[in-house]
């Protein structure tokens, strides 16, 4: 390497001495000694390399704090040098052992140079501040199938029951204590609708309402690799009990009644379930019609967008349990439930839509 | 598709690692040759690769490095799921013990969750405690693990695997969100149905079953293409591959043995040019593993195979010295072909050095 300069047998005594645990003179004698080409070579280098794997062993650890800065600054260099050293040791050595070794930490030190860069905080960082909002408006036109799927699911779903109030039954698999059924008084439904401020345990139903409806948006975001049809069934699946319960409210005239009790966390939760649906069919295309790309990386790209959508869903879906369990139940009246849910959707619209902030 | 052509494919992907001993040495060769006579010729000259020839993949990094890669064995990463699965089962229940003995130390019961006093309060906050630990356990335990500097799970580190970019490209945090988000149809939907079609009845067993094999199709994934990708790997971008973590062993031509003379019988070995033609790269890395493993008996064996061979009468107790001397002169020779661009892979090939 730079055998001629004069600060040579300087600099490779210090490197050598370190790993022998030798006197320096020793060590130097060591790399003299070595009767072959490739193991000199080694042996100039391998303080270094030594170094290297300390510094990996130490992050691959978690404990970056035990690295010091100037080790820090010179992993990349180090890096770079390891990477060269093997190209080198590949065309020259014959020593198995020892190109293993190199190969191995190669391919650590490239995981940690070129690894996952930003932690937690500054990836929610970029998250929240830009790239989420930017990553629902990239699922394009799979927004408008969602809705319109949504939207045909809740149509269906009242015409179904209007023509047989039979249907009700198998579109809302009810328990038998379920008073919501074909047939029942204006003040029985009213009385579901309203009057439930005195209930306690509300934290606890706010959460077991954020786990369940989480794993079903999962569900129906996974359920995209199937081309997205699954996905879509889902939110057919989910929509035709609305347009059921639509209709036994408006049976009753009570539509508006029932409309502010499922706004209050609806705009939230329905919005997230369309954000999940809209992302399972967006995989789906992207495997169905790659267009110039591979299937494979069209669905890795496809992927990589809406799993940022799909990690928003379950933010969005913690705010609807919230709703849920508490809005909801203390907030009485028809007017003031309207007024929550209407916000909220007029507030996601425009985090999603208006404010447009580039990310780099 | 023929398994030739895969191994063709597959050989066309490992040929940076042309330096690793080729499948035609020894019986290994004789094997491979007659296996190809079997199938028929029809793609002349493809090896047949061996389990783990067929697993490596060869990755450009940015600064113009190839790196090897080995995938995971389907094996590899079936344990490690289980390991997985059981650890988090473990920790759910043992959070749950938990919970239900902090409930109890503070003396209240499931009655009290209706009441409206303080310790319903509290007990709630332990409901609520114990939903969102359920969650995360299910759903975070992968992502936060794969996230860390290691990319790999408990199981994963357990079996020496990880996860990484498909490519040279960087493993990034949307890719191992996608990746986990997938484990929801991969895993639990086939184990619902499943579990639910062997459960049914009469009347609903063809939906049941039906719905089953839908969900076998996803646990069945990775065993129909060639990277063993699960679904989750093909959205995300990722696979899984081995990430071996080894000890720097001792160069070999430090001693007075490595420059011919024996400390134990003052003797000095000097082979010729002759003696030293016969073997290739692939008997010096045979030499080299015997040399560190370090066991008389098979150095004995080497020693005495060498000596037939060349035609010397080699002075018994002495083995060792003359294993090294021959090793380190048989390198010098290899290495300085290779410096000229003269390769001898094994005792077959003419020439080199």
């Amino acid at each position: 390497m730079r055998a001629d300069t004069p600060g040579f047998a300087a600099g490779l005594t210090r490197r050598v001495s370190g790993w022998l645990g030798r006197s320096t003179a020793q060590a130097v004698a060591a790399t003299e000694q070595a009767a072959l080409r490739s193991d000199r070579f080694r042996l100039e280098r391998e303080g270094e390399w030594r170094r290297l794997e300390a510094i990996v062993v130490r992050i691959e650890a978690g404990r970056l704090r035990a690295v010091s800065d100037d080790d820090l600054q010179a992993l990349p260099v180090l890096y770079r040098n390891l990477a060269s050293s093997l190209s080198v040791a590949r065309e020259t050595s014959l020593d198995r052992a020892t190109l293993a070794w190199l190969e191995a930490l190669v391919q650590r030190a490239w995981f940690i140079v070129y690894g996952p860069r930003d932690g937690l905080r500054s990836w929610l960082g970029r998250f929240l501040g830009g790239g989420w909002s930017a990553a629902v408006r990239a699922l394009g036109v799979d927004l408008g199938i969602a809705l319109g799927v949504m939207i045909i699911g809740t149509v269906v779903g009242w015409l179904m029951v209007a023509s047989d109030p039979d249907w009700f039954y198998a579109i809302i698999p009810g328990g038998g204590g379920d008073v919501r059924v074909p047939g029942a008084s204006r003040a029985v439904l009213y009385g579901t609708l309203f009057g439930n401020q005195d209930q306690t345990g509300l934290g606890v139903f706010a959460a077991f309402l954020f786990s369940n409806n989480a794993q079903v948006s999962i569900l129906a975001y996974a359920l995209g690799f199937a081309f997205g049809v699954p996905s879509i069934l889902l939110l057919i699946h989910n929509t035709t009990g609305l347009g059921a319960l639509l209709w036994l409210y408006h049976g009753q005239g009570l539509t508006w009644e029932l409309v502010g009790w499922l706004a209050v966390h609806g705009t939230t939760e329905l919005f997230a379930i369309l954000l999940a649906g809209a992302s399972g069919i967006h995989i789906g295309r992207a495997m169905a019609f790659p267009g110039q790309m591979a299937v494979l990386d069209a669905a890795a790209a496809a992927g990589r967008r809406t799993a940022l959508v799909m990690a928003g869903v379950v933010l969005m879906l913690i705010v609807a349990g919230l709703l849920e369990g508490f809005a909801r139940q203390l907030v009485n009246n028809t007017g003031g439930r309207l007024a929550i849910g209407g916000f909220m959707l007029a507030f996601w619209c425009a985090y999603f839509f208006a404010w447009r902030r580039k990310v780099d | 598709m023929t398994d030739a052509a895969v191994s063709d494919r597959a050989s066309a992907r490992v040929s940076a690692r042309a330096s690793a001993p080729g499948p035609a040495n020894g019986w290994r060769g004789a094997l491979a040759q007659r296996l190809r006579r079997g199938r028929g010729a029809s793609v002349p000259g493809a090896p047949v690769l061996t389990d783990e020839e067929r697993r490596a993949r060869t990755v450009i990094t940015p600064e113009g490095v190839p790196l090897s890669l080995t995938l995971a064995s389907r094996g590899a990463r079936a344990a490690a799921l289980l390991i997985d699965l059981f650890l988090i089962g473990f920790t759910m229940t043992a959070t749950t013990l938990l919970l239900v003995w902090m409930a109890g130390g503070i003396g209240i019961s499931e009655k009290d969750l209706n009441a409206n006093n303080a310790r319903a309060g509290a007990l709630q906050a332990l409901v609520v405690t114990w939903f969102i630990a359920m969650f995360l356990f299910r759903n975070a335990w992968f992502l936060s693990f794969e996230l860390g500097p290691r990319g790999a799970t408990p199981g994963k580190r357990l079996m020496g695997i990880r996860v990484a970019a498909r490519g040279s490209g960087r493993l990034t945090t949307e890719a191992v969100i996608a990746r986990n988000l997938m484990r929801d149809i991969e895993l639990y939907m086939p184990l619902v149905f499943i579990g639910g079609a062997i459960e049914a009845g009469s009347d609903t067993e063809l939906a049941g079953w039906s719905g089953a094999v839908w969900f076998a199709v996803f646990v069945l994934f990775p065993f129909l293409n060639r990277d063993a990708l699960r679904c989750g790997d093909v959205i995300a971008g990722t696979w899984v591959v081995e990430a071996p973590r080894r000890k720097l062993e001792q160069a070999l031509s430090l001693g007075t043995a490595a420059r011919g003379a024996s400390a134990v019988s003052g003797a000095q070995y000097r082979f010729g040019e002759a003696e030293l033609a016969i073997y290739g790269e692939y008997e010096l890395q045979v030499l080299e593993r015997v040399l560190r493993d370090n066991q008389p008996e098979a150095m004995s064996e080497v020693a005495e195979a060498i000596c037939a061979k060349i035609g010397w009468t080699g002075g018994k107790g002495d083995q060792r010295a003359f294993l090294e001397a021959y090793y380190n002169q048989l390198r010098a020779r290899l290495e300085q072909g290779m410096r000229f661009g003269r390769r001898k892979a094994n005792k077959h090939t003419p020439g080199g050095g």
